[in-house]
């Protein structure tokens, strides 16, 4: 496949991933409630019906049978791609993530596989209500067996999209769909898959290491340029892939910065991936002082826009807690 | 014959497996089969080695008669790494792919999605395979049942759903958790074929599930069959069946596939001599496998964190 730079946006991104895959990949199936004809409720899968024909379908509402039948599916080599349209609605059927496609390889000692993708989106936008809004990733990183990525930029929404097809478990990619229509962004495809995992340097600093992803990114990105404008540098690390997690650039960025870190998800704080990443570099013996913990604190998601963004971690809210931290040594 | 012998492999490996759980050679929750062989001697006639078959917990006999050697299997319940899976598996969770058999199944109706994809492969793939997943009368009242069930009839999948009624929902009588135990009627309302037949013939069994398994490999769509069975055992190796009467187990003694079948071919003329060779070939069999597994090694500790992941 040759290189080539293309201008899309986030979930244009997402789509030319897909539609790379489903041409590369003659094992790949598209799958979802509303991804065919209709192009799925986001737009993402738009116009890939009319390409690859009934490689790519509808299904009836049900999370069960699309997850559980992507797990047989894949046990007998096909590769498919399905979407759980909200990622709220893989509580439904949990059991085909966590008691199924988790355990495929390990119990048959890799006599069978489960070599599928889950395309999902969650997180709050203004007015989602709480049925709509949770951020589920530590779910399936508490369950071994699992891949999770979740991308913040359209280049690395491709990247992690081709890298999760041609991966060999089951990846859960989750979007976060306020990223879905932001700005055209040049991006280069037709590069070989990747192999999974490894996170980005996205500033450099001295002061703290800051670890996020998902959307939460750019909120964190906004507020270390605030930050140094005021003179106070943070390096900003962000882990696209959450399974495999790269701790070894993480403690290492920690060491380098004073044993300074700070975490920011916008999934709840009590046992969300964040507390694991501070756990792994406390163990790795690097920490100095007190660490920060920037989530939503412990509540239900309200659906009122003022009253949701008074849970979900802003500009304001990482800089204080930042500030805190750099300011503790 | 033929069938005789075949219910009394199942019959007596499933014996001795309650003899090894007895004297705490396997451990662990193991769910016997005895009384419900007629389905899986019936059912496996009829698949083809690209088929595709998931069972549930209670699966040694669908294990067995699909052509998993005894050893291997006796020592995936022992723990041993000449196991199955190595031991990983268990009696509960074991499969056996290279022989066709793509697991049991531990969580309740769990299989049956996963056996609608098992037969969407196959529409993609070439080998156009049917796949049969066999659940209990319990698993009707799961929704993932459901869900696969509608899923299969919307796509016209070749998915054959076989429900082994055998009347109890682990302990629970399946005529008081549902409103209607008419089953057939609800995969009939998805529109698929669903019939309910006398699952102790294993004749009868292997001609239904023949007819529909020919009707489904010709784009005929998903079907369903409810074989009538009974459990002559507890629900699991230890289960004190509180629940059950005497009378009732008496009556389902009578009923019982093995006993029928012997009645049927004294009434045919076969010698008892030939008869009861039948249950001791099938009992030296099932002992020289345990014995066997036995003697394999335990399943390798340091191994415990292997094919996590690719």
């Amino acid at each position: 496949m040759p290189e080539q730079t293309i201008k899309v946006n986030y979930s244009g991104a997402v789509n030319a991933a897909l539609q790379r895959v489903l041409a590369e990949v003659p094992e790949t199936l598209l799958y979802g409630e509303d991804v065919a004809k209709p192009g799925g409720v986001h737009g993402v899968t738009r116009g890939l019906w009319k390409e690859f024909g009934d490689r790519v379908f509808d299904t009836p509402i049900s999370e069960s049978a699309i997850l559980g039948s992507a797990v047989g599916a894949a046990m007998m080599g096909r590769r498919p791609i399905v979407e759980i349209m909200w990622a709220d609605f893989f509580l439904v059927a949990l059991d085909q993530m966590i008691n199924q496609a988790a355990n495929v390889r390990y119990v048959s000692q890799g006599k069978l596989t489960a070599p599928f993708v889950v395309r999902t989106q969650q997180g709050n936008s203004p007015g989602a209500c709480a049925q709509h809004s949770q951020n589920l990733e530590a779910l399936f990183l508490h369950t071994p067996g699992l891949r999770v990525a979740m991308p913040s930029s359209p280049q690395d929404a491709y990247d992690i999209m081709v890298s999760a097809v041609h991966c060999d478990d089951p990846v859960i990619v989750f979007d976060n769909r306020t990223l879905y229509f932001g700005q055209k962004q040049e991006i280069v495809t037709g590069r070989p898959p990747a192999p999974i995992g490894g996170s980005v340097l996205r500033r450099s600093g001295q002061a703290a290491t800051v670890v996020t992803w998902g959307a939460m990114t750019h909120r964190v990105l906004e507020a270390a340029d605030q930050l140094a404008a005021q003179g106070t540098f943070v390096a900003v690390i962000e882990t696209p892939w959450l399974n495999p997690f790269d701790t070894d650039t993480v403690i290492e960025s920690v060491e380098r910065t004073g044993g300074r870190l700070a975490v920011v998800h916008e999934a709840n704080t009590t046992a969300g991936f964040g507390a694991e990443v501070i756990t792994r570099v406390a163990e790795a013996g690097v920490l100095r002082g007190r660490p920060a913990r920037i989530g939503v604190p412990d509540a239900r998601m309200p659906a009122a826009p003022a009253l949701a963004s008074a849970l979900i971690p802003d500009t304001g809210r990482i800089i204080e807690g930042l500030a805190r931290l750099t300011a503790d040594r | 014959m033929a069938d005789l012998r075949a219910m009394w492999r199942i019959r007596a490996f499933e014996e001795k497996t309650q003899a090894l759980c007895g004297t705490g050679d396997i451990r662990g929750s193991v769910h016997l089969c005895i009384g419900q062989e007629a389905g899986p001697v019936g059912a496996c006639g009829v698949l083809e080695g690209s088929d595709a078959l998931f069972a549930t917990y209670r699966g040694h006999g669908w294990a067995i008669a699909r052509g998993t050697p005894l050893r291997p299997l006796m020592a995936e319940l022992l723990g041993r790494s000449t196991g199955v899976n190595g031991g990983r598996g268990g009696s509960a969770y074991l499969s056996a792919p290279e022989y066709g058999f793509h697991g049991e199944n531990s969580i309740v109706g769990a299989g049956a999605p996963i056996a609608v994809g098992a037969a969407l492969a196959g529409r993609y793939d070439g080998t156009h395979r049917i796949a049969l997943t066999v659940f209990g009368d319990g698993a009707m009242n799961q929704g993932s049942v459901h869900e696969a069930m509608n899923f299969a009839a919307a796509t016209c999948l070749p998915v054959l759903f076989i429900c082994e009624n055998n009347r109890w929902s682990e302990l629970t009588p399946i005529k008081d958790a549902v409103g209607s135990d008419i089953l057939a009627d609800r995969p009939r309302a998805l529109g698929m074929t669903a019939v309910r037949i006398d699952g102790n013939d294993p004749d009868l069994v292997r001609r239904t599930i023949g007819d529909l398994a020919a009707a489904a490999r010709t784009g005929g769509g998903p079907a369903f069959v409810e074989l009538a069975t009974q459990r002559l055992v507890g629900h699991y190796v230890g289960d004190p069946q509180q629940y059950r009467t005497r009378e009732e187990l008496a009556a389902d003694r009578e009923q019982e596939p093995i006993a029928r079948a012997v009645r049927e071919l004294t009434a045919a003329g076969v010698a008892a001599e030939e008869i009861t060779a039948v249950e001791k070939n099938a009992r030296e069999e099932v002992e020289q496998a345990a014995q066997a597994a036995l003697a394999d090694p335990l399943a390798d500790s340091d191994s415990a964190r292997e094919h996590v992941y690719a």
